[in-house]
């Protein structure tokens, strides 16, 4: 019924646009520069009078309208739903939603039967007063906007401050969009804190929420809930795994960036600069199928021939290939700041006599140093949030660890783990997930903000 | 450049200068030299890192095509059906019992296959959705039904492997002698004069002993994990013992010690089965005569004469017993060519497909009842259980339709908003907070923008689950700063002459930008947002928390159907353990890089085409 009635909404304002310009031209007559604005404007003033307070009026109902008719239907059955959990009562709502509408039902039964429907009238009710509702606004406003136009109307501006003002609200999403992620993270956070003490779960060493199952009967102990939410073996699965992917991307990717922008000649760098910029579109779920299919069983292998034990899901194999990935990340990023240092810097120190080398190690790169350690940040910072890679290749045990040939866990590993499938949104395993997420949100963040700070405080100015 | 000019200067220049003079001409050319190597060293690490970077690369990708490859391909058995009337109605030929006449073909086509056991062995050769996939063949041509007809079905994974030959290899040699087979069908006695399988004795005796020395070397492993349980015990024991560890710790060192008791009693018999039979392999090994029993752990060892095939069960130099697999022609005397011993490096009990499977497919294939070609299964079909049915047409039409919400919100979204930061917001606190903000977003873990997605569009605005439109919500946000950076990056680009040309004949800023601006900068802005869409298309784990790891086996057909898209697709099948599930992962893998090289070389064109450099 939305759909159709935004349609018809779409197809009023293109009317509305066609009679509004030809009104426009009309009362204009031959001379169109006695117009304040272009006809054009007029269609789409009357457009915007005829459809916009609909529209309005459509998203708030719908926003409005799926609540309204549960707690109708809460109101009619309270003496069946009052003995029912949370759950069961959302599940009780899915069903009969179901059966109103024909979608996959759980199961059936009488009052599920009468609750559809007393959701199908509901809904026949409410379409109906929508369409009155939305058909009366569109008329309004479209008589309203038609008896505006004139020569003398100033239809542009009211065009372009309505232009305006959806710009702004499109700029918007992008700061609703970090409202949302930081209030939807700290309120399930706080949901979860209640359960388990904040410090348990920051400093806790021990991590197995898949035993929250065996005292799933809702008796559980505060003590026990604490005692699986030990968050510290992550911790230290995800900087194990971090450091060896450093270990691997920041020499290479320093490397590569030095050369190609102090050695390489241009039909290298055509070639080399691409071939790196491959490697950073791969998908991540590419580099952890080749993780937990190649690398994973050649470090066995090979740790085997040695005489060691190798966990076949070894954070050594995840860190690896998360160092691969990153390399184009450091080298692009390092790439800009080398080639940023002015030349006469180069050319100062080859006329003390200074090697290539030589310029690089000591000029080049303690000049470049404060957007190079920024760059180093940003490249832990994507390897700290990756998940790809370690939930394919890394192990699920929270061991704590530094042996890189063990199993270790990350922080997303563990929040796939914990979300993949369907639970019921209130248990203490759901909202574990997003207070790790805060603190990926929060490590993140930070270090995008360190990094950022380092290049501003640090960077000098030449020229 | 001489290394004089690297002398310091210091205030006492003259004491300085005689220290240079004291240096001899060899230990200024030492030093030179070696600077100079030092110079070649650090240029090579560099060149060196660059190799090292595209050797992974090239390894990624090597492995990705290799596994890949053999996926596109597919065997398919011809079965002649019998669609005559009585079995498929013409005016429904949707409703005939397909499954049984596939067996019926199937018997025909393998007569000597007899007993329960075989019989139920021979339907395994063929896949399971052999009825689904005849029912739509003869569904797309109703012409068919009336009289026998060759149907093409899917064999099953196994005997799909094995035809592309990588279960191993079926090697055929023709020793020279002549044997004297007994009968033509079960139980058979292979003679002759010459010592014609004392080679294969051999080998299966060699490997007896390697196999020994394989099996003590995994109890050498199993020795070493449990002098490992022995040390953690032992350190659990002192949580124990310890005064002053808390209660919980005390139950989980009990806990632990209990479970490495068990752990250690589990491996030390399994030392002991590996030891005894390591010993029993030895004793065999060194045994010279007699005959050898073969067993599943032997080599496979076949015999071919008279279009049929035997199964030798137990051999000595010139003698041996076997089982008839595929019925010979005749039995009798065979000589030196008219028969050929076929032997299968990999025993029985280490690969999946058996040894009368093995028979009664290279029976199949010398009637020419096996096609090889291109794997319609495959690009035609959604997900499924079955390595030979399952498809990825399913997840590439979930990607397309979440690609296109994704497109359809972030791009308008993206671009005004980027309009309005670049040409309309004035410059104060709040515009630069916006711009912090996204660059911020741009830096956020995918995976975060899952939570949201749970925590809003599922959770509080109970969209459904698993559904193209809520990841094309999400994703769309996801690639926004990608876009709205690119396109910023594009409208400053455009130089201000242009603004200030169409303000100075009377255009309003407004006009100004969206008729001359903007078409100016829209190139740049549509490579942004390609750019932005194939990293969605790539994009899994914010996928992974809004459900769209559902396991799907129909294709959505619009924007609110479950669907699952091609990256979570990958990470599905790459936890299926069966090698043609691999292959089909990494088949999957080509064709998203292939979506993503055409995205990318789109983008490449756009901007080499339309870039104005002013």
């Amino acid at each position: 019924m939305t759909l159709s009635l935004l349609i018809s909404l779409v197809v009023v304002a293109l009317v509305a646009f066609i009679i509004g310009r030809s009104r426009a031209r009309v009362l204009a007559g031959d001379q169109i520069s006695s117009l304040h604005s272009r006809p054009v404007y007029h269609g789409a003033y009357l457009a915007l009078m005829s459809a916009v307070p609909a529209l309005f009026l459509l998203f708030g109902w719908n926003i409005v309208s799926a609540r309204l008719q549960a707690s109708r239907v809460l109101d009619a059955f309270s003496d069946q739903l009052s003995a029912m959990s949370a759950p069961q009562v959302e599940a009780f709502l899915r069903d009969a939603k179901a059966i109103a509408t024909g979608g996959i039902v759980g199961f059936r039964d009488e009052t599920k039967e009468k609750a559809a429907l007393l959701i199908s009238e509901f809904q026949s009710q409410s379409d109906l007063w929508l369409t009155i509702a939305v058909a009366v606004l569109v008329l309004i406003g479209f008589l309203y906007g038609f008896r505006q136009i004139g020569l003398s109307k100033r239809a542009r501006h009211i065009v372009e401050r309505a232009i305006r003002a959806a710009l702004i609200a499109c700029s918007a999403v992008a700061v609703l969009t970090t409202l949302g992620i930081v209030f939807s993270l700290i309120f399930e956070s706080i949901r979860f804190f209640g359960k388990v003490p904040f410090w348990d779960f920051l400093f806790g060493l021990h991590w197995s929420p898949q035993s929250a199952f065996e005292s799933a009967g809702g008796t559980t102990l505060a003590d026990d809930q604490s005692i699986i939410f030990g968050a510290v073996p992550l911790f230290a699965g995800t900087l194990l795994i971090t450091l060896i992917a450093m270990l691997v991307a920041a020499p290479i990717g320093l490397m590569s960036a030095i050369y190609l922008s102090d050695y390489a000649d241009d039909r290298f760098r055509a070639i080399a600069k691409p071939l790196l910029e491959i490697l950073a579109g791969v998908p991540t779920v590419v580099y952890g199928f080749f993780a937990a299919l190649t690398v994973a069983p050649a470090i066995r292998g090979w740790g085997e021939g040695i005489g060691l034990s190798v966990s076949s899901e070894s954070a050594l194999a995840a860190g690896l290939v998360m160092g691969i990935m990153i390399i184009p990340f450091v080298s692009s990023l390092s790439d800009d700041v080398i080639s940023a240092v002015p030349q006469s810097l180069r050319d100062g120190s080859a006329g003390l006599g200074a090697t290539k080398s030589e310029t690089i190690r000591k000029v080049v790169l303690p000049a470049a140093l404060p957007g190079i350690v920024s760059a180093m940040l940003l490249a832990v910072s994507r390897a700290v949030g990756e998940t790809m890679i370690v939930v394919m290749a890394a192990g699920l045990a929270a061991n704590l660890t530094i042996n890189p040939l063990e199993a270790v866990t990350t922080v997303t590993v563990q929040i796939v783990t914990l979300l993949v499938g369907d639970q019921e949104f209130d248990s203490a395993k759901t909202l574990a997930a997003f207070a790790l997420g805060l603190v990926l949100f929060v490590i993140t963040l930070s270090l995008n903000v360190i990094a950022l700070r380092v290049v501003q405080k640090y960077r000098e100015q030449y020229d | 450049m001489t290394d004089q000019t690297l002398q310091p200067i210091t205030p006492d220049g003259r004491a300085d200068a005689d220290a240079s003079r004291r240096r001899s001409d060899a230990d200024r050319r030492r030093h030179t030299a070696k600077r100079m190597a030092a110079e070649r060293r650090f240029k090579y690490a560099g060149l060196a890192s660059i190799f090292v970077a595209a050797a992974f690369l090239v390894l990624l990708l090597s492995t990705v095509v290799g596994n890949g490859l053999p996926a596109f391909t597919s065997n398919n058995l011809k079965l002649s059906l019998d669609l005559s009337a009585e079995n498929v109605d013409p005016t429904d030929p949707g409703k005939a019992d397909y499954r049984s006449l596939i067996n019926n073909a199937l018997k025909e086509a393998l007569p000597f296959v007899s007993g329960r056991s075989n019989t139920r062995a021979a339907r395994k050769l063929i896949s399971s959705g052999a009825p689904t996939i005849a029912r739509q063949t003869i569904l797309n041509n109703p012409d068919l039904v009336g009289q026998s007809q060759v149907i093409e079905v899917p064999l099953s994974d196994t005997v799909d492997l094995y035809l592309k030959g990588l279960s191993g290899d079926l090697v055929s040699s023709t020793p020279a002698g002549s044997v004297d087979i007994s009968d033509v069908s079960g139980t058979v006695e292979l003679t002759s004069g010459e010592a014609v399988f004392a080679p294969f004795v051999q080998q299966a005796r060699d490997l007896l002993a390697i196999n020994a020395q394989g099996l003590l070397s995994r109890a050498g492993g199993i020795q070493r994990s449990l002098d490992q349980s022995a040390s953690r015990i032992a350190a659990a024991q002192a949580v124990l013992d310890d005064a002053g560890s808390t209660e919980s710790a005390k139950a989980r060192a009990a806990r632990q010690i209990e479970d490495l008791t068990a752990t250690i009693e589990r491996l030390t018999a399994e030392k002991a089965n590996f030891e005894a039979r390591a010993d029993a392999l030895k004793a065999r090994a060194q045994s010279v005569s007699g005959t050898e029993e073969l067993t599943e752990n032997d080599p496979s060892l076949f015999v071919e004469a008279a279009g049929g095939l035997i199964k030798i069960t137990k051999a000595g130099n010139s003698g041996a017993t076997g089982e008839v697999l595929v019925s010979l022609a005749n039995a009798g005397t065979f000589d030196t060519g008219n028969w050929a011993v076929k032997v299968f490096e990999v025993p029985e009990s280490e690969r999946k497909i058996s040894d009368r499977e093995i028979a009664w497919t290279e029976s199949l294939r010398s009637a020419g009842a096996i096609e090889s070609g291109w794997n319609d299964i495959f690009f035609s079909r959604g997900a499924s259980r079955e390595p030979e049915m399952a498809g990825i047409w399913g997840a590439v039409v979930g990607s397309f339709l979440t690609l296109i919400v994704t497109l359809l919100l972030s791009f308008p979204i993206g671009v005004a908003a980027a309009i309005y930061l670049e040409e309309f917001a004035p410059k104060n606190r709040l515009t630069d907070l916006i711009e912090v903000n996204i660059n911020n977003l741009a830096a956020v873990p995918s995976i975060v923008f899952g939570l949201l997605g749970l925590a809003v569009f599922i959770n509080f605005a109970e969209f459904p689950r698993s559904a193209p439109l809520v990841g094309g919500m999400v994703l769309a946000l996801m690639t926004l700063p990608t876009i709205i950076i690119a396109s910023r990056a594009a409208l400053k680009a455009v130089p201000p002459s242009i603004r200030e040309a169409a303000l100075g004949i009377g255009a309003s800023r407004s006009q100004a930008v969206f008729h001359h601006v903007l078409p100016l900068a829209m190139p740049g802005m549509l490579t942004g947002t390609i750019i932005g869409m194939a990293q969605a298309l790539g994009e899994t784990a914010p996928l992974l928390m809004i459900g769209m790891v559902a396991f799907i086996v129909d294709i959505p057909g619009g924007f609110i159907d479950p669907a699952t898209v091609l990256p979570v697709q990958i990470y599905m099948w790459a936890d299926f353990p069966e090698l043609a599930f691999q292959q089909k992962t990494a088949a999957a893998i080509m064709v998203l890089l292939v979506f993503l090289v055409l995205m990318n070389a789109i983008a490449v064109v756009l901007r080499k085409r339309f870039e104005r450099r002013w």
